[in-house]
């Protein structure tokens, strides 16, 4: 136990200081700015047309959007150290590559937390003009910092392949949005392989938990992506020495 | 403290460092010296657990680097070639951020070292800002931070200024009088100015693991003593010379003014000169000037690594 406490104090340390380098440059409020610029067109642009008290359009596009956005605040995360050189200076320090990885990606989840804060404004103003369910507009927000939680692992790996920012999120982004999209080609596929499609799409579990149901299901395949990423970029870092 | 048996490093077909051994006691500024290339910084990278040994046995204070390379981080400092720092961090937040995971909770410490390090007026400027002698020493402030009993400096004085460079060097002598002190270099005035011990690394190999008195006084070669003397031709000198015993050659080097200045070899076993300053002056010669040449090291330098 006391071992865990350690281990999570040297994470965080390195995650407050990766929080710090987000809002040291504009590249994190750009993120920000462009997040909430889109979102909030999606969330208007039907709020008014279907005159419904629900965030459904905001969460239906959550995915695809994080898939987007989280790969854009990960990729500087290990690939900029590699860069300039401070990974050796970091690698170096008495931490484990497992506080290093896992304050990484403790830093990019709340992150686009804070990204996601001002969006609760859509449940507020929903709340104004008709009496929404309050189950699914809990379980999004709770969905979106788990779902960015997951895509921030997968984009912390991507950071960890190469030392090029770009190639960084270019990755990330590619299986980000292969697990945001998959479940939307399932018109081809035969009805066998729809319930393996869905297992692996990151948009169908979310979904699920944005419907207010809070499966273990859902939660067991959210942490498998996180545990499994992490462990990509754990092996990146130590396979590389 | 420190032992390196039969280190080997490969990337892919390259191997960097090929079986070195040497061992490095408490108090000693050892100085790695190589040319570009020779394996220097893979050694420090291996011994800072930063890379792993593809073979071989690394311990300090008896840690293992591949069991606990954790207990091993804790008690070196480092400076990584060239300062790689957070350009986007101020000077204080990352000797914060440095303290805050070495575990420090003297709140004066930082203040301290910087006060060592000569830092005190960029603490609160962002590190992308500083000059490269500034970075430098703040890349040694992060490294002695801790007080560590190792310090590893991967070329301190790589891109200074020359004041900078002998400010740099002073304080590594400064530390060097309680610490461990591992520095690699090119530069061999470098290891002269600052360093008690020489390890000599060509291609991956020692070449030479001395002390640096020992590699500089040329046991077994030969002495050369260079006479500037007044009122002899060099025909004259020469067959003085030659009679003293233990004077092996005499060189002509050149005439100036009516001088002539002219290099004599001897035997490391005696030291001729009272017989030549006796033989000059018994002849009614003047002598002007007289002085042993030192071997430097980098004589011995060019000698061990360009293959003479």
């Amino acid at each position: 136990m006391q071992q865990f406490k350690d281990s999570m104090k040297g994470a965080q340390l390195v995650a407050k200081k990766e929080l710090a380098g987000f809002f040291s440059t504009p590249i994190g409020y750009i993120v920000i700015s462009v997040f909430l610029v889109i979102a909030g067109f999606l969330f208007f642009s039907t709020f008014f047309l279907y005159g419904q008290a629900e965030l459904r359009a905001y969460f239906e596009l959550l995915p695809l959007l994080f898939a987007f956005v989280i790969p854009a605040i990960t990729m500087r995360l290990f690939a900029e150290e590699r860069n300039t050189g401070s990974f050796e200076m970091l690698m170096t320090l008495p931490l484990s590559t497992v506080q290093i990885v896992t304050g990484k990606i403790l830093a990019a989840t709340i992150f686009a937390g804070i990204m996601v804060l001002p969006t609760l404004f859509y449940a507020v103003s929903v709340a104004f003009v008709g009496s929404p369910d309050i189950g699914p507009i809990i379980g999004g927000f709770i969905g979106a910092i788990i779902l960015a939680a997951a895509y921030a692992s997968i984009g912390v790996f991507a950071s960890s392949l190469t030392r090029n920012q770009i190639v960084a999120f270019i990755i990330g982004f590619a299986i980000c949005i292969v697990l945001s999209l998959i479940t939307k080609f399932l018109y081809f596929v035969s009805p066998k392989l729809v319930s393996l499609f869905e297992y692996i799409s990151a948009d169908y579990h979310f979904q699920n938990i944005a419907r207010g149901i809070i499966d273990t299901r859902n939660i067991i395949y959210f942490a498998s992506v996180i545990i499994i990423s992490s462990m990509a970029s754990i092996y990146q870092l130590e396979v590389r020495r | 403290m420190i032992n390196v048996q039969n280190l080997v490093k490969h990337y892919g077909d390259v191997k960097a460092v090929d079986g070195i051994s040497f061992t490095i006691r408490k108090g000693e500024v050892t100085g790695l010296l190589g040319p570009n290339g020779a394996g220097k910084t893979t050694t420090l990278r291996i011994l800072t657990c930063y890379l792993q040994p593809t073979s071989g046995m690394v311990s300090i204070d008896d840690y293992l680097v591949d069991e606990n390379p954790i207990e091993i981080k804790k008690r070196i400092g480092y400076l990584p070639e060239s300062a790689p720092l957070y350009p986007d961090m101020m000077v204080y937040d990352f000797l914060q951020f440095i303290a805050d995971i070495r575990e420090i909770n003297d709140v004066e410490r930082i203040t301290d070292v910087a006060i060592q390090c000569g830092i005190t007026e960029v603490m609160h400027k962002n590190i992308n800002e500083l000059s490269k002698g500034y970075k430098q020493r703040v890349g040694l402030a992060q490294a002695i931070l801790h007080d560590p009993e190792i310090l590893i400096l991967d070329e301190p004085t790589n891109g200074l200024d020359p004041n900078q460079i002998i400010e740099i060097r002073d304080l590594i002598k400064e530390l060097g009088r309680e610490k461990t002190v591992i520095l690699s270099t090119h530069i061999l005035q470098e290891v002269e100015a600052t360093c008690s011990r020489v390890i000599i690394i060509d291609k991956g190999v020692i070449v030479a693991d001395d002390l640096t008195s020992e590699l500089k006084s040329a046991k077994g070669k030969d002495i050369r003593i260079n006479i500037l003397a007044g009122g002899a031709s060099f025909d004259q000198l020469k067959t003085a010379l030659c009679a003293i015993p233990g004077i092996n050659n005499v060189n002509h080097i050149h005439d100036e003014e009516g001088l002539c200045h002219v290099q004599v070899i001897t035997g490391s076993d005696i030291d001729a000169r009272p017989a030549i300053f006796n033989c000059i002056k018994d002849n009614g010669w003047v002598l002007y000037e007289m002085n042993r040449e030192y071997r430097s090291l980098e004589h011995v330098f060019r000698e061990l690594t360009v293959g003479a």
